[in-house]
């Protein structure tokens, strides 16, 4: 593995061949491809095992309540706009106990990344049926099938206004990396949902599933037609895997804020109360 | 004894109409006119929870002395539209003067008795042009009865209506109005002239200040969802977002807006989310994470009746032991409780304060009568309000979560991107640079370590407002907003022995009011709730409570005749 300045040198929890290695290992590598200073990048997660992914990147760690990276994100990066804001979680995380704040966090449009590694499986509770969890599927809580139709965390996106929306798979660290590197250059928010298996979990999509039911887009295609990524967004066996849909970016929600419409980028902790303008709302 | 209001110190106004009909704009005018003119001007609003229709009402209480309660008396009744609900006929006494459409409302004031008398607003309007102008000849007859000018509200006319013409018919209308409010007194003002000086002062309500003293302690970061009554700061700050440089957010959820608030804390924003208690419940996880985070966020819970929806659009204070205990675990927080608008202006201030020095949570706990209620204050001063604490710059090695030197109880506070140390925070009990641990002796130390600051708030818990007679028997205990209106019933009946404790900090309990709550007083609380819930937190904090309890909890404000008929029934009875 190639070092970086992100690199942790301390445990990590996760089961061993866990795809979640492979997804920090891409991380690590576009972080550092992109030249960002450590002091730079916070990465922001809820709770679940790929939730655990800031503690082990050397950067600011932020590690917040389950389903809430988003809203916390936002809030971050809203305060300090200099700041490489990343928000990464699991499928149960972002799309079932964070499924609200991921639409309205890509209506919102913070300059955020969104990084969300679906396994399809609950796995730090070990093995329920999540939010992606295909349809049959038994579990300790569904032990006769899941019932509930899986969600369709691209498409949805695409619906919510996402300018940049690609699906990647841990079994392809190279081109995983390519697509942050590509999320993160995104102005605004980008969702990337990063299959991934569960060795412990899921004995339905390991990791043979994932080479055999998934394929790379052309990386030359033209991502821009909304349609044509809703309709790719819909294919399965094999799943379309690249950069499904990036259009130009749009206003982000911090720039649409009061404090930076001066060109004044100056992070709030550093500012003072507006005394003379609070004086004037009193006269 | 119930006769308090004395007809040559004041006069109070009673607008009723239904939602969307535009009094609005009579009101305001009204309540600045008077109070241009001199007078000492108190205004407070109820209303039903719905956009159009209903029965509204707006109370304008008029002195010559200053006012700041809501009182039973009606002397002049506006009755704009049908359906005149309980809570005002209730008050029409043989004095009040019912005013109006008799084409709208004759048979409705007939059958309660009295009769009215007819302004012909809808003809009157009509003739000017429009329905609109009823509004407008509503304010000339207020200023007509007062002797005002005829032109006494030109220049706010000008102001609201930027069209000339609009203006010119506004004018028309208000001197139509003025000219039958003349008429009605004979040319004697219904107040003698008023004596306040002219000074400092800015008419203000609870919303307002709130918003202003949070600004003025740098709020640069508000989150919502919208809900009734804390919606009223977030829209003057929505309103105001440019002038005071402040990132402004309406959320999804309740859930978002606490957790929005607390990332921009993280990053250094001075952060706050204003909800009722419905939403608050929502909010009670993130609460938690700003605990265990040690992040410095102000949560201001504007209380409305429960449970569930309750009454939307009413007031109460049954939300204390739920913010006492709000978020699961163990970590202190701070409690505020306004009892007036300069204290909503003081305290929102405060919490900010408290909450940035401390790294804790600060509650501002008010209430819709609180938020919708003004009167003219001496200009706050935003420089009174203490300056924000800024982050410290880290240095390599940085612990977010270093334990305390001695005697300190705080770890110093940087934020990410400044400086050369990482600034991490986590949800699970963590270690000194926040990491997840499961080591007991540091999860101990840990939660000694938040608790501790405990110390430090009571320390600094804001003593309350004592009034009344050094030597005492009794203690009438409030907080909150109740506090005005007992201060008026108080000072009518006269308790020489008693004394009013105003707290406008609920939690912790400062040593002052500890001291008198131990003393060997009888102690009668006066609360806006069914159970005594503030008697009920000081005597599990203390060991003593209440006495007895005088209670409201029908979705309306203590008016000062009733506190001052209850109170003085149980004070004439010796315990």
């Amino acid at each position: 593995m190639i070092k970086t300045a992100f690199d942790y040198t301390g445990e990590i929890s996760w089961c061993p061949g866990c795809g979640d290695y492979k997804i920090l290992e891409s991380l690590k590598m576009a972080l550092s491809e992109l030249g960002l200073d450590p002091m730079e990048v916070v990465v922001a997660s809820g709770i679940g095992q790929a939730a655990k992914m800031p503690h082990y990147l050397k950067c600011h760690c932020v590690n917040g309540l389950h389903g809430r990276s988003l809203p916390l994100a936002a809030g971050i990066k809203a305060s300090n706009r200099s700041l490489t804001v990343i928000a990464v979680g699991g499928d149960g995380d972002m799309y079932g106990e964070g499924g609200n704040h991921f639409m309205h966090a890509i209506r919102r449009n913070p300059d955020i990344t969104n990084i969300v590694c679906n396994n399809m499986i609950y796995g730090l509770t070990k093995g329920q049926g999540s939010p992606t969890t295909a349809i049959g599927m038994k579990t300790s809580t569904q032990p006769f099938g899941v019932t509930s139709k899986p969600l369709n965390p691209l498409l949805l996106a695409l619906s919510c206004g996402a300018t940049f929306v690609a699906r990647a798979s841990a079994a392809d660290a190279e081109k995983t990396k390519d697509i942050i590197v590509k999320a993160i250059k995104h102005k605004g928010y980008a969702l990337i949902d990063i299959f991934q298996p569960c060795v412990s979990f899921n004995k339905v999509n390991t990791w043979q599933w994932l080479l055999k039911s998934t394929k790379w887009l052309d990386e030359g295609r033209d991502a821009s037609d909304k349609l044509e990524a809703m309709r790719l967004s819909m294919e399965t066996d094999p799943y379309p895997l690249g950069i499904i849909y990036r259009s130009e970016p749009e206003k982000t929600f911090e720039e649409n804020q009061a404090p930076y419409q001066t060109n004044d980028d100056t992070p709030l902790y550093a500012r003072n109360p507006a005394l003379e303008n609070i004086r004037k709302l009193l006269a | 004894m119930n006769n308090i209001h004395s007809p040559e110190s004041e006069v109070t106004i009673s607008f009723c109409a239904a939602a969307g009909l535009g009094l609005q704009t009579a009101e305001d005018l009204a309540r600045q006119m008077l109070s241009k003119a001199g007078y000492y001007v108190f205004s407070t609003r109820e209303y039903m929870s719905r956009v159009r229709g209903g029965n509204n009402s707006t109370q304008i209480r008029v002195s010559t002395k200053p006012v700041r309660a809501y009182v039973d008396n009606i002397d002049w009744l506006f009755a704009l539209s049908p359906e005149l609900r309980s809570n005002i006929t209730e008050k029409i006494s043989e004095k009040t003067k019912i005013l109006g459409d008799a084409s709208a409302m004759e048979g409705e004031i007939s059958s309660l008795g009295r009769k009215m008398i007819d302004l012909a607003l809808a003809k009157r309007a009509a003739d000017l042009g429009s329905p609109k102008f009823s509004s407008m000849i509503v304010a000339g007859f207020i200023a007509g009865i007062f002797m005002l000018e005829e032109n006494a509200a030109d220049e706010l006319i000008e102001k609201r209506f930027s069209d000339a013409d609009l203006s010119e018919k506004n004018k028309m209308a208000f001197r139509t109005g003025h000219q039958l409010g003349k008429d009605n007194v004979g040319g004697k003002a219904v107040l003698t002239t008023p004596d306040k000086p002219a000074g400092n002062e800015i008419f203000l309500d609870g919303n307002s200040a709130v918003a202003l003293g949070a600004a003025s302690a740098g709020c640069n970061y508000i989150t919502a969802y919208p809900m009734s009554p804390g919606t009223g700061v977030f829209s003057y700050f929505a309103k105001n977002a440019k002038l005071l440089g402040s990132v402004v957010e309406q959320v999804e959820d309740e859930i978002s807006a606490i957790n929005m608030v607390v990332g921009a804390a993280y990053a250094g924003a001075r952060s706050m989310t204003t909800t009722s208690g419905g939403g608050f419940v929502l909010m009670c996880e993130g609460i938690s994470l700003a605990g265990i985070t040690e992040t410095p966020v102000v949560i201001h819970l504007a209380q409305r009746p429960g449970p569930a929806t309750g009454l939307a659009t009413r007031t109460e204070q049954a939300d204390l032991e739920l913010a006492l205990h709000a978020g699961h675990g163990e970590f202190p927080k701070a409690l505020y409780a306004p009892v007036n608008v300069e204290s909503a202006f003081r305290l929102a201030g405060r919490a900010f304060h408290t909450a940035h020095k401390y790294q804790v949570q600060s509650i501002i706990l008010t209430d819709q009568y609180l938020l919708d209620s003004g009167y003219d204050i001496i200009r706050p001063d935003p420089s009174s309000i203490p300056a924000p604490l800024h982050p410290v710059k880290t240095e390599n090695g940085y612990k977010r979560y270093a334990f305390p030197k001695k005697g300190e109880y705080v770890s110093p506070f940087g934020v990410p991107g400044y400086g050369e140390g990482f600034v991490s925070f986590d949800s699970h009990e963590h270690t000194e640079d926040a990491h997840i641990t499961e080591d007991r002796s540091l999860r101990k130390a840990m939660v000694e370590k938040r608790l501790k600051k405990l110390e430090a708030l009571t320390a600094e818990a804001v003593p309350p407002i004592v009034i009344g007679p050094e030597k005492y028997d009794t203690a009438v205990v409030c907080w909150g907003s109740v506090f005005e209106p007992l201060k008026e019933a108080m000072e009518i009946i006269g308790c020489k022995n008693a004394v009013l404790v105003a707290c406008e900090q609920v939690y912790p309990l400062s040593e002052e009011f500890r001291k008198i709550i131990s003393s060997p007083c009888r102690k009668i609380f006066v609360e806006g709730n069914a159970t005594g819930q503030f008697s009920r937190v000081v005597r599990s904090l203390t060991g003593t409570g209440a006495d007895e309890t005088i209670l409201k909890y029908n979705g309306f404000q203590f008016t000062v005749e009733e506190l001052a008929e209850e109170l003085d029934k149980l004070l004439s009875v010796r315990s």
